[in-house]
């Protein structure tokens, strides 16, 4: 068990304080901007996806270990990602607009 | 809604039944029992130091299996309820809001506190026992993630004493679950009983992922790994990315219960078929969640009493991870009548449909595994060969559900009570039933009794095929689903009374398990030996019940997927004998668990109350748990010397000789 490398804490604080920034930002700009809905809406996607850099490499070590693990999880992950995020759009879209 | 307000809801405490009455004088008639009973033999200690703070895997799993028959019990009641109102038309057992709160609370409790806890039970049990580990990767995590779960099913399962019951069914749906026409705690409860418990699971399904992919014994390359293992791996995958999805959904309705947030309000840009949309992404993978384990313990059953090696390996792995992969592409199948459009329905119907080919696959591979095995019908087998035929019932009615033209018919009938009930009792309930007597001889030095077990088997399945059968009759004849009444020109009167009886009958079948259990410790003998069935996985080359470190040796000699029965072939054991004894790493016991999930609890209460200061004042004192572990974790582990394993041993033989 002592070969087992961990990581500092100066980088689990520093991912912790990345993802809170991360995340109000997103609150803040919903709340206090004057921007259109569209514009929040698309900036608020670009910044979960950021959040989802600084969660795999702060916390989910996607930069250690085994590729073909790494590969297989991740691709399964964005699997399940793009199934929940595209049907449900799909489906709202579609369910808006289907009059019969 | 403000910090300070304690406003107290119009029933607090619930009184205003008999039946619930009688629920409280059994309560505290039970509590008082337990404390008093408990405090004169002086066993507080002893539950502090041996079971609420420890780590071991076998005794967390014990725990699950005994919480889960406890929650088998409650759900059983509430079926027995409904099926008492429905037995005759226009009986007056319940009344209709009455009626709709013991639907809800049977399906809540049946799939999230009692399938669930008794699916992670066995896999606690028999995971890590399988692959060659001494515990799970993170002990303490799982002791949590029982104490969680504990906590959730704890939280929900007080509602209808104090407070209020939730009553808009399992699925919880939107309009009517929304504070407007849902007022007061019951929904609430529902919210943080799930919320709470659902961490737990999340946090198993990342225990058991690491577990099984770092902690196997040398030679167990993945393709060697026991079915159960196998299943519970892509289990704890599906968990990892389904629970999630569960847990924003939950706060999400909850932000709009409790701090007027409009995710899923008819005004204001809500959308309240989104909740469907997400409950159901959530709620089919966990489908396969409770039923893919069951597929492995059929699997390891079925081998172990045919006598053969498990026919068609591969394929039930790949069929594993095919299923693994549609289930998170079918879940628009249980809201086919929505408007979704032909396109969609269309799409969601041929995916459905896929699932059924993985599952016929396996079940062609359990068949060929018994064709020309030596078959023996202990009590696992026999829950294991009747799985067959009913999951299969249930399986083909589920291809008839899957045709979108033709569920705008099923939809919300018996026949879609009986397919699902086919399912999850012909596969899931079957299965963990299976799975507790086939390890039960593992966890403890003894079996459970077969003559009463065998009539409980039968009892219990002649009663789930009188209940059910008919259901999918009167469904076709358009009886609805939770409905509390109907009229006798219905015409539904006999079927419901079958019904009625065959619940009955499974009633009796589960008192007869329970009785099979306690006369077994009681009077059945005990084997420390450790193969009751001759067995051939890893789990039986060690004593029952195992020591607390499981090995007292790595096991050396995992050549296939049947390692132990090839050994016994060869004469040989698991371990190399000559190999010296090494001082063993094993985890500490832990209260931080416990008192974690106490402070969930306070929090969960406050909240369901909307007391939010109390609600913070318990979320404090769970973040202080996690940092005072994180400050203590540098003593969270012990050696086990070299000789205490060797005192353990010497204690093994001389028990075992005792009895020759």
């Amino acid at each position: 068990m002592s070969e087992q490398q961990h990581a500092s804490a100066k980088h689990h604080i520093t991912g912790f304080v990345l993802s809170l920034l991360l995340t109000f930002a997103a609150l803040f700009l919903a709340l206090n901007t004057p921007l259109s809905v569209g514009l929040k809406l698309t900036v608020i996607i670009v910044l979960a996806v950021f959040q989802m850099l600084v969660q795999l490499v702060y916390f989910m070590h996607v930069t250690e270990g085994s590729k073909i693990y790494q590969i297989i999880s991740f691709s399964y992950g964005i699997f399940v990602a793009v199934c929940v995020v595209a049907g449900s759009i799909w489906l709202m879209l579609l369910n808006g607009m289907s009059m019969y | 809604m403000g910090l300070f307000n304690f406003k107290m809801p119009e029933h607090f405490i619930i009184m205003n039944n008999p039946l619930i009455i009688g629920a409280w004088i059994s309560i505290i008639l039970v509590s008082v029992g337990i404390v008093f009973f408990v405090t004169k033999y002086k066993k507080w200690g002893y539950l502090w130091r041996e079971w609420f703070t420890t780590v071991d895997h076998k005794k967390i799993g014990v725990m699950y299996i005994l919480a889960a028959l406890l929650m088998l019990f409650r759900g059983g009641f509430d079926a027995i309820l409904m099926r008492t109102q429905l037995a005759l038309p226009d009986l007056k057992v319940l009344d209709a809001q009455h009626y709709n709160e013991i639907f809800t609370t049977h399906g809540t409790v049946m799939i999230l506190f009692m399938a669930m806890p008794f699916i992670i039970g066995l896999m606690n049990v028999a995971v890590p026992l399988q692959i060659g580990a001494r515990d799970v990767a993170f002990p303490v995590l799982n002791a949590a993630s029982f104490w969680l779960f504990f906590v959730g099913a704890m939280i929900f399962n007080i509602s209808f004493v104090v407070g209020g019951s939730p009553d808009a069914g399992w699925t919880n749906y939107v309009p009517l679950a929304g504070s407007d026409l849902t007022p007061g705690v019951g929904i609430n409860y529902y919210l943080w009983g799930l919320q709470i418990a659902g961490i737990g699971t999340l946090a198993t399904g990342v225990n058991f992922f690491v577990t099984i992919l770092k902690m196997r014994a040398p030679g167990m390359t993945l393709l060697r790994m026991p079915m159960f293992t196998w299943s519970t791996l892509i289990t704890s995958i599906i968990i990892i990315f389904a629970f999630p999805v569960l847990t924003v959904t939950l706060a999400m309705l909850t932000f709009d219960r409790l701090f007027g947030a409009h995710f899923f309000t008819i005004d204001a840009g809500g959308m309240p078929m989104m909740w469907a949309n997400l409950f159901w992404i959530w709620g089919h993978p966990e489908v396969y969640i409770v039923i893919l384990p069951a597929f492995g313990i059929f699997s390891d059953v079925i081998s172990t009493f045919a006598r053969k090696r498990l026919f068609g390996y591969n394929a039930m792995v790949i069929s594993m991870v095919a299923i693994s992969g549609l289930s998170f592409i079918v879940w628009v199948h249980h809201f086919f009548t929505m408007g979704n459009g032909p396109w969609i329905n269309s799409v969601f119907s041929i995916t459905t449909m896929a699932i059924a080919i993985p599952t016929g696959v396996k079940v062609f591979n359990w068949l060929f595994t018994m064709y020309k095995g030596r078959i023996e019908t202990p009590a696992p087998m026999l829950w294991s060969l009747a799985f067959i035929p009913n999951f299969l019932i249930g399986g083909v009615t589920g291809v008839m559900l899957a045709s979108a033209p033709a569920d705008y018919q099923y939809h919300n009938s018996y026949f879609l009570v009986s397919h699902f009930h086919y399912v999850l009792i012909g596969g899931t309930v079957f299965g963990c039933l299976a799975g507790m007597y086939y390890w039960w001889p593992k966890i403890f030095d003894f079996k459970i009794n077969e003559r009463i077990s065998k009539w409980a088997f039968w009892l219990f399945v002649v009663g789930f095929n009188l209940c059910f059968v008919p259901m999918y009759l009167v469904g076709l004849q358009g009886m609805p689903r939770r409905v509390y009444t109907y009229g006798e020109h219905m015409g539904w009167t006999t079927w419901n009374f079958v019904e009625t009886i065959g619940a009955y009958l499974m009633g009796v079948g589960f008192m007869l398990i329970v009785w099979a259990i306690i006369y077994s410790i009681l009077h059945e003998k005990r084997d420390r030996s450790g193969d009751p069935w001759n067995g051939r996985t890893l789990e039986w080359a060690i004593s029952s019940p195992p020591p607390h470190y499981n090995f007292s040796r790595m096991p050396s000699r995992v050549t296939s997927a049947d390692p132990f029965w090839d050994a016994k072939k060869r004469g040989e054991t698991m371990f190399d004998e000559n190999e010296p004894l090494k001082p063993i790493h094993m985890p500490n016991n832990d209260g931080m668990p416990i008192v974690l999930s106490g402070f969930m609890f306070i929090a969960g209460f406050g909240f369901v109350f909307e007391w939010l200061l109390i609600g913070f004042i318990g979320l404090l004192g769970v973040i202080g748990s996690m940092i005072w572990r994180s400050f203590k974790d540098y003593d969270a582990d012990h050696y086990v010397q070299v000789d205490e394993i060797e005192r353990d041993q010497a204690e093994l033989k001389a028990a075992l000789e005792g009895r020759s």
